[in-house]
């Protein structure tokens, strides 16, 4: 089996999709000839035909509602929007087109589209390219919003998401693209050669939507992480000696809410992580089911690592960004209670 | 040099917030003067592959074919027939009786809102009989007549103003923003002009499978202000899609004049040659200029050269909608006194005078579409208006995906349905 990157395996997902599905197109800013800027869509124009990916104009509105439009008509458009951070002008399209359109028409049109953005932070992109929007496509019903943090689960979660009849987010954790980035950003980079999660079959298979990962199996606290997270996470959990179970989200619409709930009334105590800011994050929705659901096997409040309530800075990289340090801190004070 | 300076210094204007404002407001006398109005016949009708250079003025004309005299007359006369005419005023009288009775019974609490078509009958009964089946049309709020033409039933449209038990959309959905794929009628929104793009996106597909069918978008011309609108004509323009793209300017967005879009300035047909693609500017009330216009495009879309731009010229004669009072913002007596007259009127002269249609003939159409209406709102108001029938609750949580997640199940749970 071979073993491949993030940006591999998602170009891979892209080539085996369009070689069994005609009805797939693949279109967005320097998509095409170049094969983007990530390189994720390398060399698909040149197997697929110019016709089948393709470069956009400069108009995230205008990708996102061509792509409803050709969704609406049969096709499954997988369009790329270059940053997640560049993606509101194309909000209103999500939110009040491809999110709306199946349940107002009574099912008559649907807009089956993925969405693929590189989002997140870690490598020094300022505000603008750094930033982690999953919040605002979780609280509009009608959108599922998808983060893989490894190879294998970006190839398997990106074909579920093309297969599905819904439209969906696909955010591509782009510290990850490369390597199992954890956090531990003045150490020497690891790339996910070797990786056991970077083992990635050539053909066909799916990951499906709505089903966390247990990555670390323990007794005494939950982790709820996705994304670079995950990956941040399992290190502070081993930095802090604890016997913690860590759970990669992998979609959180659909969210898989039974492991979430299983894994906490096992162990009483939860840490959630994310990157993005932590007011009104999606930490603050998981953090209510958990009190909502698990409220009477809790032995300590929940925590949230996350990102601060600023705007992605430049220069504070590092102060930002949620390393492992904060975990170790957070489920030290999660276990004293 | 020092003279072009001393020019340009003494011909300066003194700088002020310029804020359009429109010919007439409540009380004032009526002006259309400042409309200048090619006659019919007068604007050139070039090949569907006529190059971009040739098409430049067309923007700046009006294409009109019925005279003052009642006749067609000019090279922008339609193919079709004075059958198809006579199809097309049956529609528009039919639209006509719609809306009637439907204002009547929004005035009458049967439902909670209505929009009426008055005096843009000609823009959804043309183009969705000079299109063909798998045409998609992506219509504004104000094109029920699209439905009609292609035998949608009125019972059925009252179902859903009255959002009864037999309502097509199930009670999601706003009482005129329809939804039939089945008619080429693409699902309405309260958001003006976030459809467009999908017209384009649509007509790609088409393109892109090798199909000639084509799609048609339509946007107002206060909504032509939308970064939506700009990034529809630039993809089209790109991509050279199979599409039509129409702005009904009906110089009215609520109480905005066209002038608020950019009117004042240009035509809404000159936007198209920023994007290289011709701009008809069309006689809306003028029903073969209009099929005229829409033959036209299609052919040139179906035929590969891409897409077109479509000012429809018009007059809002009634309200924005049941909750709008025009009277606050125009003057009363304006949609009677607009130059370009009322489009059942110049159909039915004009089909008079060519011997297919008579006035014997047109009270009896009148008379069919009032009864054909009554007896299908009839049937309707029978399942129930608004407030006396309602679909089952369930239909809330249908649709939101293709299979409810377990909030969904959660949340249908907990109102113990």
């Amino acid at each position: 089996m071979p073993s491949m990157n993030m940006i591999q395996s998602l170009n891979n997902a892209l080539d085996v999709m369009m070689a069994r599905d005609p009805d797939i197109l693949v279109f967005g800013e320097d998509v095409g000839y170049f094969g983007g800027v990530f390189r994720v869509t390398d060399k698909l124009q040149e197997r697929h035909g110019l016709h089948r990916c393709f470069d956009a104009p400069i108009s995230e509105g205008g990708i996102v509602s061509t792509a409803i439009g050709m969704g609406a008509e049969g096709l499954r458009p997988v369009i790329e929007i270059q940053f997640a951070d560049y993606i509101l002008p194309a909000y209103d399209q999500l939110v009040s087109e491809a999110a709306r359109l199946r349940y107002r028409s009574g099912g008559d049109f649907t807009a089956p589209i993925t969405v693929r953005s590189p989002y997140g932070g870690g490598i020094f992109g300022g505000q603008t390219h750094s930033q982690s929007p999953e919040a605002i496509f979780a609280h509009i019903t009608g959108l599922k919003t998808v983060i893989p943090s490894t190879p294998y689960d970006a190839k398997g979660l990106l074909i579920a998401s093309i297969e599905c009849n819904d439209p969906v987010i696909f955010l591509e954790p782009k510290r990850l693209y490369n390597g199992p980035f954890d956090g531990h950003h003045d150490q020497a980079l690891k790339a996910w050669k070797d990786h056991p999660d970077a083992q990635v079959p050539e053909g066909h298979y799916t990951v499906p939507l709505g089903q966390a990962a247990v990555v670390r199996q323990g007794a005494d606290a939950t982790v709820l992480a996705y994304g670079t997270m995950v990956h941040v996470a399992r290190a502070g959990i081993e930095e802090a000696g604890i016997d913690a179970e860590l759970i990669d989200l992998r979609s959180i619409v659909p969210l898989d809410i039974e492991t979430i709930t299983n894994s906490v009334r096992k162990t009483g105590r939860c840490l959630i992580v994310h990157e993005a800011s932590r007011f009104a994050g999606f930490g603050g929705e998981l953090s209510a089911l958990i009190t909502e659901r698990c409220f009477y096997s809790l032995k300590a409040p929940t925590q949230r690592v996350a990102g601060w309530d600023t705007p992605y800075p430049h220069a504070f990289e590092w102060d930002y960004f949620p390393g492992p340090s904060r975990v170790v801190e957070a489920l030290q004070k999660l276990m004293e209670d | 040099m020092g003279k072009e300076v001393h020019n340009f210094m003494t011909s300066r204007r003194n700088i002020t917030l310029h804020i359009p404002q429109p010919s007439a407001r409540p009380g004032d006398q009526v002006d259309f003067s400042d409309i200048e109005l090619p006659p019919a016949g007068d604007t050139p009708r070039p090949a569907i592959d006529a190059s971009e250079a040739v098409l430049r003025e067309l923007p700046f004309g009006m294409i009109r074919t019925l005279a003052d005299d009642h006749d067609a007359c000019g090279d922008w006369r339609p193919e079709a027939s004075n059958g198809d005419f006579v199809a097309a005023l049956k529609v528009m009288l039919l639209n006509r009786a719609f809306d009637d009775r439907m204002f009547t019974a929004q005035r009458q609490g049967k439902t909670s809102f209505f929009m009426k078509t008055t005096g843009e009958e000609a823009l959804s009964a043309a183009p969705s009989l000079a299109l063909r089946p798998d045409d998609m049309c992506f219509p504004t709020y104000r094109m029920v007549g699209w439905l009609l033409a292609r035998g949608y039933p009125i019972r059925d449209l009252a179902h859903q103003i009255f959002n009864n038990a037999c309502d097509p959309l199930q009670g999601r959905q706003l009482p005129i923003l329809y939804s039939s794929k089945a008619h080429g009628f693409y699902s309405l929104s309260g958001n003006v002009g976030s459809r467009i793009g999908h017209a384009v996106g649509w007509a790609m597909a088409k393109a892109y499978r090798g199909d000639d069918s084509i799609a048609i978008g339509f946007i107002g011309e206060g909504t032509t202000a939308e970064g939506d609108y700009h990034e529809a004509l630039t993809f089209a323009s790109v991509y050279k899609a199979p599409v039509i793209l129409c702005v009904t300017n009906n110089q009215w967005a609520i109480s905005s004049f066209s002038g608020i879009a950019g009117g004042n300035e240009t035509t809404f047909a000159a936007q198209a040659l920023g994007y290289g693609i011709p701009g008809l500017r069309v006689d809306g009330n003028d029903t073969l200029a209009v099929w005229a216009a829409i033959e036209w495009a299609a052919k040139r879309a179906r035929a590969g050269y891409g897409a077109t731009l479509i000012e429809f010229f018009t007059y809002r004669a009634e309200g924005h909608s049941t909750s709008d009072d025009p009277t606050k913002y125009r003057p009363k007596d304006a949609a009677a006194a607009w130059p370009l007259g009322d489009p059942v009127d110049r159909l039915k002269d004009h089909l008079i005078k060519g011997g297919d249609w008579d006035e014997d003939r047109h009270a009896k159409a009148v008379e069919e579409a009032a009864a054909t209406v009554k007896e299908a709102i009839k049937q309707a108001e029978g399942v129930g208006v608004l407030g006396a029938s309602k679909p089952s609750v369930k239909e809330m949580f249908e649709h939101v995906f293709e299979e409810p997640d377990w909030r969904i199940l959660e949340q249908r749970g907990e109102i113990g349905i």
